[in-house]
């Protein structure tokens, strides 16, 4: 069935001549959407709504496609330009990707985050490509004199069926000319030709050529190279240096310490500040620096509690506190032990609780820890600046040029329109670069050194300097009656410094009787998001912990997923159940289908399961583990996605099967921990990451098959499978893991 | 200071810097050639990987003093336009996400290959395992390795 689309409200397209002919729409990217839905999940002001983004048709028939979204894995450069070409009609070998630039006023959030990028645009850009294609026809079929009814498109091809052809761009500059229409069909699903076909990277070329597209890789004529020493613990900070030696040595412009932000610096939602007063070191190229970096002899001292003014999303004033002392993991875990037996936040209660726990025949009650985690991107935060007395221009890998540019404007004191920001390709984000503090230091000193500079973090700055993911526990309890019935469910979480409950997704809406609270710890140690944040937690825990009701109540794992998801279907329990229970349905049955879960012929394979529901979209694992020399390996993976229409179904493979040797590798090996303050892994020789040789040598992944307009796939996939490796260490250990991360524990139990 | 005519992708280059200074940022910071990338600086992780006379090496932990009359290959210098088998199994599995370690994975790749043309998975996982990806394209490397070793 073929979709009408109105223009909404606000001017939606607007048309112009390219100098030297040719056709130029621009396009209000967000302007399909309902406002609410937009803005809640966002979280963004309401003046960043107006994104334009536009489609440049030449005479000589190149279709170039801005893409607004900086690229960092997800295949944004490649899948978001598909959807307009899909829509336009074009032939997907003509239209050339590039970057957009960035401009707060006109061009909006930009922001890479939250797995929002495909589904934000998705009507936005349809609406695009369709109201050009019905441009190029209407310009057309006035050339030609013919109803515009009577013109199809093919591969970027216009027809009549007088036997009249023309391609795009001789029509571009006819169709600059025409009125944008205000009604436009868009295809329906079935019609695709290039969207839910594979299309390959858009940049792909680039990177196996080693060209330079990421902020490491910028440059500029007497571009000078600034690296920063910070603390060397949380909860320290500077108290004086001599940097005499080290400014002797060759190649050095300066050494000196700077004040991230001034006394008094309201700071916005991402401007994390985790140490206000550093040291820079600046000089004409990165080894001379890392040299006289080591030369320096600096004093650190305790920091005292402070009081930080944040403002948060929405105008809303926070005051967090950023209490002294030097923390250790053991130190930490026992004073979430310690919390954990106060009374907490409650987030959700429905039913009556505490009756149920009461009356029950069996209480089960298990508790899961996880480490902060570092980010650990494969390109170290870097950023690029020029700033001048008037205007500066700043340029690197961020999520959130959007967010940097009003910070900097503070920061610099300049006005808006005198920075310039460019966005890079990024060697991985995973939520670290949505944090900005890198490219106010980078600023910063390119301003005190009136000069290009370009910051560098060392692995070792990029590991001790983090924006973690947060240290989590949670204790779970289900109550079952005499006849194994679940009638009680409990959740208590917190954190340090947040907590991860996520009160309304499953299994609340699907248990009559449900408490879920939650409580935090605050700390010197930052922390910030990291690939689904909270759910990287909560699915791990939550899922165990299934496991461990199934088994008590006899029952298959999915086969008790999938009777809870009945009752949260048929009749839920309470409101505001963040999830579908049929799609999440939906994406267990295919997974047991392709697993063939409970089949004979695996009966031997030691497999976990686990499923869940984030950032819009569902998926689940069913990961078989094998014992080799007495440690585990997960040999295959099965996983079963839900994410509505699959934009570019090989990409998003990959990004599949990336997500789940991430969770693996997370898992098993992922660990930031603290001695006074101080990060005990500094580099990849103590931090441990997955290797090829501890991937798993299959990963089949299958997707829902429907017509829902698309939601993310960068996080989704990667939460249930910290929960699917617990699961199936049980299987082939006898023994739960309850602790991250894993491997640890089996090197310990096995 | 010290003066080094390298030869780097088939041409001479001549240097004039500390002889300490790890390749990599002789490519990086004086040669202008930012295909080689920089992960760790301990070897650990295999981003800043070139070959020296077909070997794969970490470039990051390999001072220029050392490099004598040796002949390096950067990425850069794989091929132009990505005809290397190798660049165009990694294209043809466009194995690719982020893109950062991939350099590195693709120098590693090659220089197994040049020794042992049909690696076997266990020969694959022994040379590759000093390369890191955290966007975890694992096994899209393995088959793109396997496509090259046809070729
Ligand atoms: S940068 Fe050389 S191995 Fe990591
Ligand atoms: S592709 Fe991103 S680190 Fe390998």
């Amino acid at each position: 069935m073929e979709n009408k689309n109105t223009q909404s409200r606000r001017s939606f397209l607007k048309s112009s001549a390219l100098t030297g002919g040719g056709l130029m729409l621009s396009f209000t990217w967000l302007t399909s959407f309902k406002s609410a839905d937009k803005m809640a999940t966002l979280n963004l002001p309401e003046q960043w709504a107006e994104l334009n983004g536009y489609i440049k048709i030449t005479p000589d028939n190149v279709i170039k496609i801005f893409c607004p979204n900086p690229e960092f894995g997800q295949n944004v450069m490649t899948s978001l330009p598909m959807i307009v070409a899909e829509e336009l009609d074009a032939d997907w070998k003509n239209v050339v990707v590039e970057m957009g630039p960035h401009d707060n006023v006109k061009l909006g959030p930009q922001f890479t985050g939250g797995s929002n990028s495909v589904k934000m645009y998705w009507k936005p850009l349809r609406n695009a490509g369709a109201s050009a294609r019905q441009m190029l026809i209407e310009a057309a079929a006035q050339t030609w004199s013919v109803p515009a009814t009577e013109i199809t498109t093919k591969g970027g091809v216009l027809s009549h069926s007088s036997g009249k052809t023309a391609k795009y761009g001789e029509m571009a500059s006819k169709a600059a000319t025409i009125t944008v229409p205000k009604d436009v069909k868009l295809k329906a699903v079935k019609d695709f030709s290039i969207v839910s076909k594979s299309q390959k990277n858009s940049e792909g070329l680039k990177v196996v050529t080693g060209k330079p597209l990421f902020g490491m890789d910028y440059r500029v004529d007497g571009m000078l190279i600034a690296m920063i020493q910070h603390p060397p613990a949380f909860g320290m900070k500077l108290k004086s240096f001599d940097a005499s030696q080290a400014l002797k040595m060759p190649g050095i412009k300066d050494i000196y310490s700077f004040k991230l932000y001034e006394e008094g610096y309201e700071q916005a939602a991402f401007d994390t500040r985790t140490f206000n007063e550093m040291i820079a070191i600046v000089g004409n190229t990165t080894w001379e620096v890392m040299n006289a970096r080591k030369k320096i002899n600096a004093q650190w001292e305790p920091i005292t509690e402070t009081k930080e003014k944040v403002n948060g999303f929405g105008g809303r004033k926070i005051e967090n506190i950023v209490p002294a002392g030097l923390e250790s993991t053991n130190a930490q875990l026992a004073k979430m032990q310690e919390m954990a037996k106060q009374p907490a936040k409650q987030l959700r209660k429905d039913g009556d609780p505490e009756t149920a726990f009461k009356n029950a025949a069996v209480v089960i009650e298990r508790t899961y820890n996880a480490p902060f985690l570092a980010h650990n991107c494969m390109e170290p935060m870097n950023f690029f600046a020029h700033v001048e007395a008037d205007k500066a221009l700043v340029a690197g890998p961020t999520q959130s040029a959007s967010w940097l540019e009003p910070s900097l404007t503070k920061v610099l004191n300049l006005p808006a329109d005198k920075i310039e920001i460019q966005m890079t390709r990024m060697g991985g984000g995973f939520g670290r670069r949505a944090y900005s503090q890198f490219a106010y230091e980078a600023a910063r000193i390119s301003q005190k050194m009136k000069a290009p500079v370009k910051l560098i973090y060392t692995r070792e700055d990029d590991m001790t300097y983090g924006i973690y993911r947060p240290m989590y526990t949670a204790t779970y309890r289900a109550a079952l009656d005499v006849n194994k019935n679940l009638i009680g469910f409990h959740v208590k979480g917190g954190g340090i410094p947040e907590n991860p409950v996520h009160a309304n997704r499953f299994p609340a809406g699907a248990v009559d009787n449900y408490l879920a609270e939650g409580w935090e710890i605050a700390s010197n140690v930052t922390i910030g998001a990291f690939r689904a944040p909270r759910s990287n937690f909560n699915a791990a825990a939550e899922q165990s912990f299934l496991d461990e009701v199934a088994e008590a109540m006899g029952k298959d794992p999915i086969q008790l997923r999938l009777d809870l998801l009945k009752r949260a279907k048929e009749n839920p329990v309470g409101k505001n159940n963040e999830y579908d229970a049929a799609r999440y349905v939906g994406v267990l049955e295919l997974l047991k289908e392709k697993s063939g879960w409970g089949k004979p012929e695996n009966a031997g394979k030691k497999r976990g399961v686990a499923a869940y529901f984030c950032h819009n979209s569902y998926a689940g694992h069913v990961v078989d583990l094998v014992m080799r020399d007495g440690q585990p390996y997960v040999e295959a993976v099965t996983s079963a996605i839900d994410c509505g229409v699959v934009v570019n179904p090989d990409a998003a493979i990959n990004m599949v099967q990336g997500a789940v040797v991430d969770g693996i590798g997370n898992s098993f090996y992922g660990a930031l921990t603290h001695k006074d303050g101080v990060a005990e892994q500094n580099n990849f020789h103590n931090y441990r990451m997955i290797r090829h040789n501890e991937a798993p040598k299959k990963i089949d992944v299958h997707f829902v098959q429907n017509e829902i307009d698309p939601t993310g796939l960068g996080e989704p996939p990667f939460p249930p499978v910290f929960g699917a490796v617990a699961n199936a260490l049980f299987k082939a250990t006898g023994k739960r893991f309850y602790n991250q991360p894993f491997k640890m524990e089996t090197e310990k139990k096995v | 200071m010290a003066k080094y005519n390298l030869k780097i992708n088939g041409k001479i280059r001549k240097v004039d810097i500390d002889p300490s200074t790890p390749m990599l940022w002789v490519l990086r910071d004086h040669l202008d050639m930012p295909g080689t990338k920089y992960g760790c600086g301990m070897a650990q992780c295999g981003a800043c990987t070139v070959h020296l006379d077909g070997t794969a090496v970490r470039s990051c932990s390999l001072p220029v003093s050392a490099i004598g009359k040796g002949a390096i290959t950067t990425i850069e210098g794989l091929s132009e336009n990505g005809t290397h088998p190798v660049q165009k199994a990694w294209i043809e599995h466009d194995v690719a996400q982020c893109g950062y370690c991939q350099s590195g994975q693709i120098m590693s790749a090659a220089a197994l290959l040049k020794d042992n043309p049909k690696p076997t998975d266990a020969d694959i996982d022994n040379a590759m395992s000093g390369n890191i990806c955290r966007c975890g394209t694992y096994l899209r490397i393995k088959e793109a390795i396997k496509t090259a070793s046809k070729n």
